[in-house]
């Protein structure tokens, strides 16, 4: 070995230019382990997002009687969405596209700043494929072991590791998609109705999807679903530009690379000592040193297992690191980073974030709690009474939004002696009173009759007014009275 | 041409023996799973005549070893759909009409079933709207002929009008020229006085002599004030709704001519729960008393 205190490990890239061919088959990847503050801070993110996402379901929150207490739920059946204090009927779906217009100019924001750090940290497809190698490291051992045992001829003892892999791997499938369906109806419940086998089909075959895409994204897959199945990557080239600080490989100080023995001087030659660990760390099987490349997702290991080589050389660290496209030609290693975080795309990014955000936040604190809407009958447009008066038939939907039963009074505007009823019965007259439950849509069928010389044309502009009793909340629809030709 | 097979030097694949312009074709063999799944598809299809209909015959077809038919399924999806509402149904045909109001869940149930059979069965006279033609009411409106309760509405719906069922509603406009009851001066007059209930009229001789004829010929049914008569199903003839029309012509053929229309009897083709949720649907439209 060249340098007794490096190993140089025999390792390629699976995208090298040279070997690529169109039906190539996939090359299977063992990452070696990296130790260091960039997998640290992996792990971290890791635990933080996979807690996130098995609490929040059971996060309970207080919504009275008309409401589920469950802080977080999608309730398919009864059409609303909950999120802690937001609570959102279907036709607020626009929310919703709020919501995806805001996480993707975040994204394109993080990524012009610091690359794919989305992919590289906090995807679900690098946290789970993370999760899986570990399980993997854990039974089957690192790297070398791994190699060895995928050569080595069947036995009982790697029989046992491989079923004992999948198995936990497929167990941290259900998991997983077990967790999804409790934002999908009350999490206790929803758990007990599993075990006691009461629960609906479409919550056992949901796990069961789940359960496949997360052991064959995570344990089989991996890398492929970010390099075909994502177009993140095809994207990312239109983001990053050259003030970006993204996963670099100093070239300009680390060629010309070459071996290097214990206490050869370092003049006339650059401070990468090819000794691969890059390479062999790396979930992508990519090498790093190729430059900015589609499949890089930065995660940054190749970082921790550079640094730890230059610490073993007597090499200040740094030859990979977080660095602007601009920076991989300077050969200084106490090279200062002068980073422009304001830049025009960073900027406009920036507004339209704010934009959205506060025409979201406007939207949202100013969310009416009452919906009206008013359908004038089309069918017949009019009706003749036995008196001559004219009348006309229209729907008043009520949406109330609050868990609390309200009364409205509804009036009408612009038609002289107006009688109003509800259903067939007696004319009550106007303004009339109707009670809508919590959290609820009442639908009322509403008859509004006027003698025929009130009428000054066929059509009348009229509005139905709604308004709450207590809150004076008051909801105006406009809409029209007709009449037989003048 | 020889007969020993090319093999293409660059592919290592042998070549068809054709050749354009000194491009050779390849024999490139079909994909495996390809061909497997094309000899699948023939046991399949093999499989699909002997239990599903297929073959076409001169006057039927081969009808399958589990007689699948389109018709058959609808008719089980039919009656599927109705005993999925029985409860509902039985309970509709077991209560008083005018409680079922009271019902919320039954009521709205009532509603939609009566809305589909009205389309189904009296939108073609009716409307779709149930706003009625010169002839055939309007369910809209607060005129009934033979009265507007819910009850009312089911015994006219159930029996029709002048319908071949023993129990039907029975009245009847005669023909009063026709049958030589009255002359056409005395139809004149009548047909005056009856214009002149609900609006003026200049000739007001005419109108006068025609209230004598009223009372002798016509107040029996329509009554001493013309308000109708829901006995016999005769109209108000004062207020703004006129059953055929309002313009004189037409009242003069009523009276001449006589007016008999038949609404068919319905209770020999549509079920009880059925007729009840027509009667209820009918009783909401915004007139039912």
């Amino acid at each position: 070995m060249a340098n007794s205190s490096v190993e140089n490990i025999d390792v390629r890239p699976v995208n090298k230019k040279e070997n690529r061919a169109l039906f190539k088959k996939r090359e299977k990847i063992q990452p070696k382990k990296a130790r260091g503050n960039f997998r640290r801070l992996k792990w971290i993110i890791m635990g933080v997002t996979l807690a996130i996402y098995y609490i929040t379901p059971w996060i309970r929150w207080d919504r009275g009687d008309s409401g589920p207490d469950q802080a977080v739920l999608i309730d398919l059946a009864r059409e609303r969405f909950y999120f802690f204090f937001i609570e959102l009927w279907p036709q607020e779906v626009y929310y919703i596209t709020g919501l995806l217009i805001l996480a993707a100019i975040s994204l394109f924001l993080v990524t012009s700043l610091f690359g794919r750090a989305w992919c590289g940290y906090s995807c679900p497809q690098t946290v789970w494929t993370d999760l899986f190698i570990f399980v993997e490291r854990m039974i089957e051992g690192d790297r070398n072991a791994r190699l060895r045992l995928d050569k080595a001829p069947m036995s009982v003892s790697k029989l046992v590791k491989r079923i004992a892999k999948h198995s936990i791997w497929i167990i941290i499938g259900v998991l997983t998609g077990g967790a999804w369906i409790f934002y999908f109806a009350d999490a206790p419940t929803l758990l007990r109705d599993l075990f006691t086998f009461e629960a609906p089909i479409i919550a056992y075959s949901s796990v069961a999807v789940l359960t496949a895409t997360t052991y064959v994204f995570g344990g089989l897959m991996r890398e492929q679903v970010c390099t075909y199945m994502c177009p993140w990557p095809r994207i990312q080239g239109a983001m990053v530009d050259e003030d970006t600080l993204t996963v670099t490989y100093h070239s300009g100080r680390g060629e010309p690379r070459g071996p290097h023995k214990k206490g050869e001087p370092w003049t006339d030659r650059g401070h990468c000592i090819d000794c691969n660990q890059c390479v062999a760390v790396c979930p992508m099987g990519i090498d790093i040193r190729d430059g900015l490349q589609l499949e890089c997702i930065t995660c940054a290991l190749c970082i921790d297992a550079c640094n730890d080589v230059m610490d073993k050389v007597d090499l200040p660290r740094g030859l990979i690191g977080y660095d602007t496209h601009a920076g991989q030609f300077d050969s200084n290693p106490e090279r200062k980073l002068d980073i422009r975080f304001i830049r025009s795309r960073t900027i406009a990014y920036g507004l339209i974030l704010a934009l959205v955000g506060a025409v979201m936040l406007f939207t949202l604190l100013n969310r009416s709690v009452l919906d009206v809407n008013v359908i004038r009958d089309r069918n017949p447009l009019f009706v003749t009474l036995s008196d001559g008066s004219i009348r006309n038939g229209y729907t008043v939907k009520i949406l109330n939004k609050i868990h609390e039963t309200r009364q409205f009074q509804i009036e009408v505007e612009g038609l002289k002696n107006a009688q109003a009823w509800i259903e067939s019965g007696p004319p009550v007259g106007l303004p009339m009173i109707v009670t809508v439950p919590a959290d609820a849509l009442s639908s009322y069928k509403l008859f509004i009759s006027a003698p025929a010389e009130n009428l000054p044309s066929k059509t009348l502009d009229i509005d139905v007014v709604v308004t709450d009793f207590k809150s004076n909340e008051r909801d105006i629809q406009e809409t029209s009275f007709k009449g037989p030709e003048k | 041409m020889s007969n020993k097979v090319e093999k293409d030097e660059f592919s290592g694949t042998d070549t068809t023996g054709h050749e354009w312009d000194g491009i050779k074709e390849l024999d490139t063999p079909m994909p495996r799973w390809w061909l497997w799944t094309m000899y699948a598809s023939i046991i399949w299809a093999i499989g699909y005549w002997i239990v599903m209909p297929a073959w076409p015959l001169i006057s039927s077809h081969t009808a399958g070893f589990l007689g699948y038919s389109s018709r058959g399924s609808l008719e089980q999806e039919l009656a599927d759909a109705t005993a999925a509402h029985a409860e509902d149904r039985n309970a509709l045909v077991t209560m008083e009409l005018s409680a079922v109001k009271n019902n919320s869940q039954l009521y709205q149930f009532a509603l939609r079933g009566g809305k589909s059979a009205f389309a189904v069965n009296c939108s073609q006279c009716h409307g779709s709207g149930a706003q009625g033609a010169p002839g055939f009411p309007n369910l809209n409106d607060d005129d009934w002929l033979w009265g507007g309760d819910v009850d009312a509405i089911y015994e006219t719906i159930k029996y029709g009008i002048r319908s071949d069922h023993d129990d039907t509603r029975i009245g009847e406009m005669p023909a009063f020229l026709t049958d030589e009851m009255l002359t056409k001066e005395q139809i004149n007059d009548v047909a005056e006085y009856v214009l002149s209930l609900s609006a003026e009229r200049e000739d007001t001789a005419a109108v006068d002599r025609g209230q004598e004829v009223f009372m002798e010929n016509c107040a029996s049914c329509h009554g001493d004030k013309a308000k109708g008569g829901r006995d016999f199903g005769a109209p108000n003839l004062t207020d703004a709704i006129w059953f055929y029309g309002k313009d004189k012509d037409i009242i003069l053929r009523t009276i001449s001519r006589g007016r008999n229309n038949v609404m068919p009897a319905w209770v020999d083709r549509l079920d009880d729960a059925t007729i009840r949720q027509l009667a209820l649907y009918v009783h909401s439209l915004g007139g039912g008393e």
